[in-house]
């Protein structure tokens, strides 16, 4: 058990942004709530989830909507408190604690304001160790945990909270209610016992977001190739191409952001072009037309100035970049965890292989 | 024949320059920059004169290009005392105004408050103004600010909130009260707005005393005829008047200036410049004859706003930078300078430390000062340096770029003298007439804008008729601001819907810009 205040959440906005996997959006309104609450209610419990209790009662919290309203319409601070009242009367019990439902933007730090201000610990777990971008893409699912009671409320002060028969229904009623508040809203669903989240969660991402970040802070003044190095080995993920972002191709379609990014190599890469096609998060990468990472496995994009996480939506020309691979929680590679959010789920005709196997593939070609 | 007069006031030196009615540049003076900034003014003013003998009265405009804004956010200094309101409760009171401000900077609002009101993305109203509340507020802070800033939820989509609680704070605190409303301010996005607004508020005093100082140094020199400009940081120029409530919207023109001058001096639409002063080098990027605007929220003294600023690469190299050797033979160039102290510390000049500009000397490539100098320098010392200063312009050079064909390159800024004629990427180097003062240049050849902004019932008027409407009126606005007739150009337009707003609404924003005429 440790304590959560202001500088390990400038760590964890920095960490979490890049497990974000091009997705999640920009941490930066999270963080100034995460600020404000830590700074007005006290530094947030992190607690180990293997020490928590079978039967303990635990919630994710998250915001579901339009990253632009979010920016403009910021939360009130109370609408977790409505939220946690909800699901106690639901279950006739108090909540022993708080959860991230995923890494990356928004979502990563909203938790930790949460529990500043409920005064309840958070547990250093998430349901993706990533960020996907649909509601029943968690390893919850894998465990067959039902996303209701999904409770959600706004920051004028409505609330409600709805048993649906499936997670689509969920999603769908979700969708109707978020747009009805204004386009935003603050949401649990998941609520899971101590059991369910030691067996399901993706464990220690607060800790590993937290800990990333520090790495990027601590190591600045040395240049991102020793970044680079050392995030690697923390990591156990893989440098996949180093080039400078040579064309964006965007297409719309219905709420997601679909695009490919073609990339030149520089450095070591020099003269290989590489791809990365993304779904709001990036999906896989190609280097000379030989796929070398796919989903769900993580395809990272930092900036190599600077090492900060470069999201989908702030791809740009010239921009010269690191692409990076990271493993998946073990979970997604079952056959359940593939199901749901493997390589065909988003369209892409090919069988997963863990970024390992296709790593050493390349290697061994060479 | 009559006058345009730019001046630029930099760090380090305040660059004039004389351009013609039909935008030939006749003459230009760079001289240091003072710490009261006018006697700087006063004397490039004479010095530019003195050398180009004309009719004062034929100078009929005078532009100026300012980092005073940017200096006094940066160093903490005349700054006012603010009160902030925001209107928006229930909604955003999870995030306090200036949650992530530095200490001291943050110490400049002395009270905030966060009142119901505010909209929906749609211009629903998130919760009804409560003119009471607001009121007391007023109350309550009068006496202790000089200024008020005033942001709302979604004001960028309605302003109506804002505009209420304005009026109330001239009736509660005097018309003296200087006031920044966010809609006027930024665009989407309520935290950054409102950093800009709060920073707006708190140099109206630096805007007076510099727009007053800029007026009182022309009238002293006999410069009277002449309207008087500010530039902004899109390129384009405000009134007086405009920069007197607006004075956020001068910062940063520094960058646009020198690469909207390098333009003119090269008449290339398509470019790198690259801008060398004492301390720094900024590397931008001409586009169709504008600087390429960035993608990413600009911070200004550590505060993230929402203005969109030339996407330039800054690095630590410049006229004055520091030359050191390392004990393995590796050489090193800045990022520290001897700034404005060039002319006293650089060897050439008979210091003591060996400068970028010693290394330019030593290696034939400018004549400056005394020679003998540098002449026992090591050889091998001399040739790292310029490798090093040449891989420093070059990797920047090829970071900027959109694709790995070579492009033209313009070298601009009184430093540029300590960049090799060979730059791989580049496919031409042009140095032009004027390259140091290209700043003050781009300041005086700037347009001015008209500035529309409506909210618009599709169902009433269709939309291409509105569009039209929105551009014939902003067209007006920038005739009405100075610019001559037929020289117009419609340069931005947006359109953002109102959905399930009544009448299938949409807030239409038009810029449009033209030479002054």
């Amino acid at each position: 058990m440790r304590y959560i205040g202001e500088e390990e959440i400038e760590d964890i906005a920095t960490g979490a942004a890049i497990l974000g996997a091009g997705g999640g959006g920009d941490p930066y309104v999270g963080k100034l709530m995460a600020l404000g609450a830590v700074r007005k209610h006290g530094k947030v419990k992190l607690i180990d989830p293997d020490s928590i209790a079978d039967d303990a009662l635990i919630i994710p919290v998250a915001m579901m909507g339009a990253p632009t309203v979010l920016e403009e319409k910021a939360c009130n601070g109370g609408e977790y408190i409505a939220l946690c009242k909800m699901v106690e009367d639901h279950f006739g019990r108090k909540i022993d604690a708080l959860m991230p439902m995923e890494a990356g933007g928004f979502n990563s730090l909203l938790p930790v304001a949460a529990a500043a201000s409920m005064g309840l610990p958070l547990v250093d777990v998430d349901g993706m160790g990533r960020a996907f971008p649909e509601l029943q893409m968690v390893t919850f699912t894998i465990g067959g945990v039902a996303a209701s009671p999904m409770a959600l409320a706004d920051e004028k002060g409505n609330s409600v909270i709805f048993n649906t028969i499936s997670n689509k229904w969920t999603e769908e009623l979700a969708r109707a209610v978020t747009m009805s508040c204004g386009g935003s809203v603050s949401v649990t669903l998941y609520p899971m016992n101590g059991k369910q989240v030691k067996e399901f969660g993706v464990k220690n991402i607060v800790t590993k977001s937290e800990k990333l970040g520090k790495t990027i802070r601590t190591l600045k003044q040395h240049g991102t190739k020793e970044t680079l190095k050392v995030f690697l080995e923390e990591t156990d993920g893989y440098a996949l191409f180093e080039g400078k972002i040579a064309d964006v191709r965007r297409e719309t379609n219905g709420a997601f952001n679909l695009g490919t990014i073609e990339l030149e190599g520089i450095e070591k890469y020099s003269g290989k072009k590489a791809q990365v096609e993304f779904q709001n998060e990036n999906l896989l990468c190609r280097v000379d037309g030989k796929i070398v990472a796919t989903v769900p496995d993580l395809v990272c994009i930092v900036d190599c100035e600077n090492f900060n996480a470069v999201t989908t939506e702030t791809l740009k020309y010239g921009k010269r970049i690191y692409v990076i691979g990271l493993p998946c929680y073990h979970l997604w590679r079952t056959k359940k965890g593939l199901e749901l959010a493997g390589p065909r789920y988003f369209g892409i005709d090919t069988d997963y292989k863990p970024i390992e196997e296709r790593v050493k593939e390349l290697s061994d070609e060479i | 024949m009559r006058y345009k007069l730019g001046i630029d006031v930099g760090g380090t030196n305040t660059d004039a320059v004389l351009i013609s009615e039909d935008l030939e540049v006749k003459g230009s003076v760079k001289v240091p920059t003072s710490n009261d900034i006018y006697s700087g003014i006063v004397d490039s003013i004479r010095q530019l004169l003195k050398a180009n003998p004309i009719d004062k009265d034929s100078i009929f405009q005078t532009m100026l290009g300012t980092t005073q804004c940017t200096n006094a956010i940066v160093e903490r200094k005349n700054l006012a005392p603010v009160g902030v309101i925001r209107l928006a409760a229930p909604a955003s009171t999870g995030i306090p105004p200036m949650v992530d401000w530095e200490t001291e900077l943050a110490s400049t609002v002395v009270d905030y408050y966060i009142a119901k009101g505010g909209y929906e993305y749609n211009g629903k109203e998130i919760n009804s103004f409560d003119e009471d509340e607001v009121r007391s507020f007023f109350r309550k802070i009068k006496g202790k600010v000089e200024s008020v800033a005033i942001s709302c939820c979604f004001a960028s989509i309605r302003n109506e909130h804002e505009k209420r609680a304005a009026k109330i704070c001239k009736e509660e605190m005097g018309e003296d009260v200087h006031v920044s409303i966010s809609s006027e301010i930024g665009s989407m996005g309520l935290i950054e707005r409102e950093n800009a607004t709060i920073l707006n508020a708190a140099l109206y005093k630096v805007a007076r005393s510099f727009t007053e100082g800029f007026q009182k140094s022309l009238a002293d020199e006999g410069i009277t005829k002449a309207n008087l400009y500010l530039s902004q940081n899109d390129g384009t120029l405000m009134t007086m008047e405009e920069a007197k409530k607006y004075p956020v919207l001068t910062i940063a023109c520094g960058p646009t200036n020198s690469i909207r001058g390098a333009n003119y001096l090269c008449k290339s639409d398509d470019a790198v410049v690259i801008d060398v002063g004492g301390t720094t080098t900024d590397i931008g990027v001409i586009l169709h004859g504008f600087p390429r605007q960035s993608s990413q929220a600009a911070e200004i003294g550590g505060v993230r706003t929402n203005f969109r600023m030339p996407d330039v690469i800054s690095i630590g190299l410049g006229g004055g930078s520091i030359v050191r050797q390392r004990d393995d033979g590796s050489v090193t160039v800045g990022p520290d300078s001897v700034g404005y102290k060039l002319t006293k510390k650089a060897l050439v000049f008979g210091g003591d430390t060996l400068t970028t500009t010693d290394i330019a000397v030593a290696a034939g490539m400018y004549d400056l000062g005394d020679k003998s100098k540098v002449s026992n320098l090591d050889p091998n010392l001399v040739k790292k340096a310029v490798s090093t200063i040449k891989a420093m312009v070059e990797d920047s050079v090829d970071a900027i770029k959109i694709s790995s064909d070579p492009v033209p390159v313009i070298l601009v800024g009184g430093g540029s003298i300590i960049v090799p004629e060979v730059i791989v990427g580049a496919a031409s180097i042009t140095k032009p007439n004027f390259f140091g003062t290209a700043n003050a240049i781009g300041s005086a050849i700037s347009k001015v804008s008209g500035n529309y902004e409506a909210l618009v019932s599709f169902d009433k008027t269709p939309r291409e008729e509105a569009l039209e409407n929105a551009k014939k009126e902003a067209t007006a606005l920038a005739l009405k601001a100075g610019a001559k007739e037929g020289t117009v150009e419609i340069i931005d337009v947006e359109d953002v819907p109102l959905a399930y707003y009544p009448g299938n609404t949409s807030r239409i924003k038009v810029k449009a810009a033209g030479d002054l005429a």
